[in-house]
């Protein structure tokens, strides 16, 4: 058995991989369901159902989908640029932890409610922007792999949250528990649907996918990130100054996830603890890759990631199968993705 | 002073450093040939989970605690074929298949724990491995209870190091795996597969994941709870480069990491008015300045995170 490189490999291929990928990872979960014991058309049908059936059920949805938007072009920006940013968890719990410590200032309370927002995501971003920096620092003055630090530093990121918010940020009104105290009222996103958790960050993560799009596609900025990641020597070469790329694809990748952080606390939660995040920040990775690092395919990736967590959740109510198995499911479509898209590049021969 | 010196010459304290460094042990050898062949295996925190799941699963359904550990490996080999086919054969990005283990070998872990034990508030625990003392050698003063009074797998952690350098250095196989590391194509020049060695040697390094993740359930917590490897994979990762890639320093590594670790637990409890967490991040941190210290000594293996394809270049 032998691969060959496709010389002109095909755009309907290449639109159709992430369609098999999924396929291919439904099927599989599909396995793992009748193993355990249900029906998996019944499965299937209630994941459908508890994702888009009630109205409820649909903006829980978009509600899931707002972080995994974000974290998803977190990680895209970077991995186009071959910056291993895996740290999105450690970015996304720094971002919320800094809108509530941002809101504890008095005077915050007392600006007017579009400003507090616009300042509260802002402090969010850069949080996140810091706590990339430092991996990508280290790369570029000790020549330290970012991935194994990117990864280290979630464990302490979350491990300082942990400590702000049962030490000098802790709510004293929670009744013991160990959560942050809560933003300023003026610092909430408003509602999008009455009676719904679903709120205005959707718009915000809309946003930024079609903003990350156009600085990819339209600028120079994206085309220097682009060449930084299929060939640094190359791209050097070309007069592109890598370092100062690589800073600035990190401000943009660290910035998006620390966004997904304040975003999440400011539009459902209201208040930090370390239960923020079911690991939206790993899911991004899943994410970018099922979208083939494509800014406007992160939005359907994100919803499908959602669909299936928020489905799975109703889903393993009634039939009792456990709602890991969304996890599973996702997981599962990164490495199908990845053989999806290897079979767009290469042709098997014998 | 005293307090470090009252510490410091416990016995506990050094019985502990060996018990904490043995899933490190075996977590490092196995990143360690994985890295020698020249892939990057970051699925080894999903494989962990994975290999301390089935271990306790196996024994929690009435299997022997040996049976546990080598359904561990098993399990452990199964992800490492699955990583070797997607990025020797495939040649797909090392990082990302890593990673896409890790998700998915955790979750699936996850998922199969749920469904053996679909309501319990507290994990259920296993009987496990007790403490064995070796005849004689662990009546020493001081060394004896703190060397030879572990734990099995502690002991086998210990010849693993061992026979892992005889293998690597010394043996016609070593010399390939070293050599497909740092050239595999003057080894498919002398006859012999990268391919098929890349994948055979991550699953041999899978199948050490997999037993040092079954250390934590059989060993050491005596039961899985989701989430309890809790980044030792990771550390793993950081430790190899400590190790500058040698079993050797390897076995120094994890033992230096778990004495910092088993200090900081004993110095937690008697340290007032330092928030724990503080204390817990002391590992993560501690691995990221022993890659910033190593990363200039460093001599990858040059062919590290390069697929082979064969007419390719």
């Amino acid at each position: 058995m032998r691969f060959e490189r496709r010389e002109h490999p095909s755009t309907t291929l290449n639109l159709l991989a992430p369609l098999g990928a999924v396929l291919a990872a439904l099927i599989v979960a599909g396995l793992l369901i009748a193993i355990a014991g249900a029906n998996v058309f019944e499965a299937y049908g209630l994941i459908l159902k508890g994702a888009f059936g009630s109205r409820l059920g649909f903006s829980e949805t978009l509600t899931r989908a707002t972080p995994l938007i974000l974290t998803g072009l977190a990680a895209a920006v970077a991995f186009r640029a071959r910056l291993w940013n895996i740290g999105a968890e450690g970015q996304f719990y720094v971002g919320a932890l800094a809108v509530a410590a941002f809101g504890m200032i008095p005077a915050v309370a007392g600006l007017p409610a579009p400003l507090a927002i616009v300042l509260c995501l802002g402090v969010g971003a850069v949080a996140g922007m810091i706590l990339l920096l430092l991996p990508l620092g280290l790369r570029l003055k000790f020549g330290v792999d970012e991935v194994v630090t990117s990864l280290l530093l979630n464990f302490i990121a979350v491990l300082f949250v942990s400590m702000m918010i049962e030490g000098a940020m802790k709510d004293p009104l929670a009744f013991g528990w160990p959560q942050s105290v809560p933003v300023p009222d003026n610092a909430v996103l408003p509602k999008l649907m009455a009676r719904t958790r679903l709120h205005a960050g959707l718009l915000i993560a809309l946003a930024m996918a079609v903003a990350v799009w156009w600085l990819q596609a339209r600028t120079v900025f994206g085309m220097r990130a682009r060449a930084a990641g299929l060939s640094p020597r190359a791209a050097a070469f070309a007069g592109v100054p890598l370092g100062r790329t690589l800073v600035a694809v990190a401000c943009l990748s660290g910035g998006l996830a620390g966004l997904a952080g304040a975003i999440e606390v400011m539009g459902v939660k209201g208040y930090v603890t370390t239960d923020l995040s079911p690991s939206y920040g790993y899911s991004g990775i899943v994410i970018a890759m099922l979208a083939n690092l494509n800014p406007i395919g992160v939005i359907g990736a994100a919803l499908f990631s959602a669909v299936m967590f928020v489905g799975a959740d109703s889903m393993s109510r009634a039939l009792g199968i456990p709602s890991y198995i969304a996890d599973v499911t996702v997981a599962l479509s990164l490495l199908t993705m990845l053989v999806a898209l290897f079979l767009t590049q290469y042709r098997i021969s014998r | 002073m005293s307090l470090l010196f009252d510490i410091l010459s416990s016995v506990g304290m050094w019985e502990a450093v060996l018990r904490i460094a043995t899933p490190l042990i075996f977590g490092t050898l196995g990143v360690l040939l994985c890295e020698r062949v020249g892939v990057l295996n970051l699925g080894i925190e999903g494989i962990m989970t994975f290999g301390a799941m089935v271990g306790w699963l196996t024994v929690y359904s009435g299997g022997n605690l040996w049976l546990g550990l080598l359904a561990a490996a098993a399990g452990g080999a199964l992800f490492g074929l699955l990583h070797g086919v997607l990025t020797a054969l495939l040649g797909l990005s090392q990082h990302v298949t890593g990673l896409g283990i890790t998700l998915f070998a955790s979750s699936f872990s996850y998922f199969v724990f749920r469904l053996a034990v679909p309501t319990a508030s507290s994990p259920p625990t296993v009987e496990p491995f007790r403490a064995y003392p070796v005849p004689v050698l662990s009546e020493i003063p001081f060394l004896g209870p703190v060397l030879f009074n572990q734990t099995a797998p502690t002991y086998l952690a210990l010849g693993l190091v061992a026979v892992l350098a005889y293998v690597l250095y010394r043996t016609p196989l070593g010399l390939a795996i070293r050599m497909t590391g740092e050239n595999p194509h003057a080894v498919d020049a002398q006859g012999i597969d990268p391919i098929r060695l890349r994948i055979g040697t991550i699953m041999a390094g899978s199948a050490l994941m997999g037993v040092g993740g079954a250390f934590l359930t059989l060993a050491a917590f005596n039961s899985f709870f989701p989430t309890m490897v809790q980044g030792r994979g990771w550390i793993c990762v950081a430790l190899v480069v400590f190790a500058l890639w040698q079993p050797g320093r390897a076995l120094l590594g994890a033992l230096l990491f778990a004495f910092f670790d088993a200090f900081q637990l004993r110095l937690q409890t008697v340290v007032d008015g330092v928030p724990y967490q503080l204390f817990l991040m002391l590992p993560y941190v501690l691995s990221i300045v022993a890659l910033i210290v190593m990363a200039r000594r460093a001599r990858v293996p040059q062919a590290l995170m390069q697929p082979y394809r064969r007419g390719e270049r």
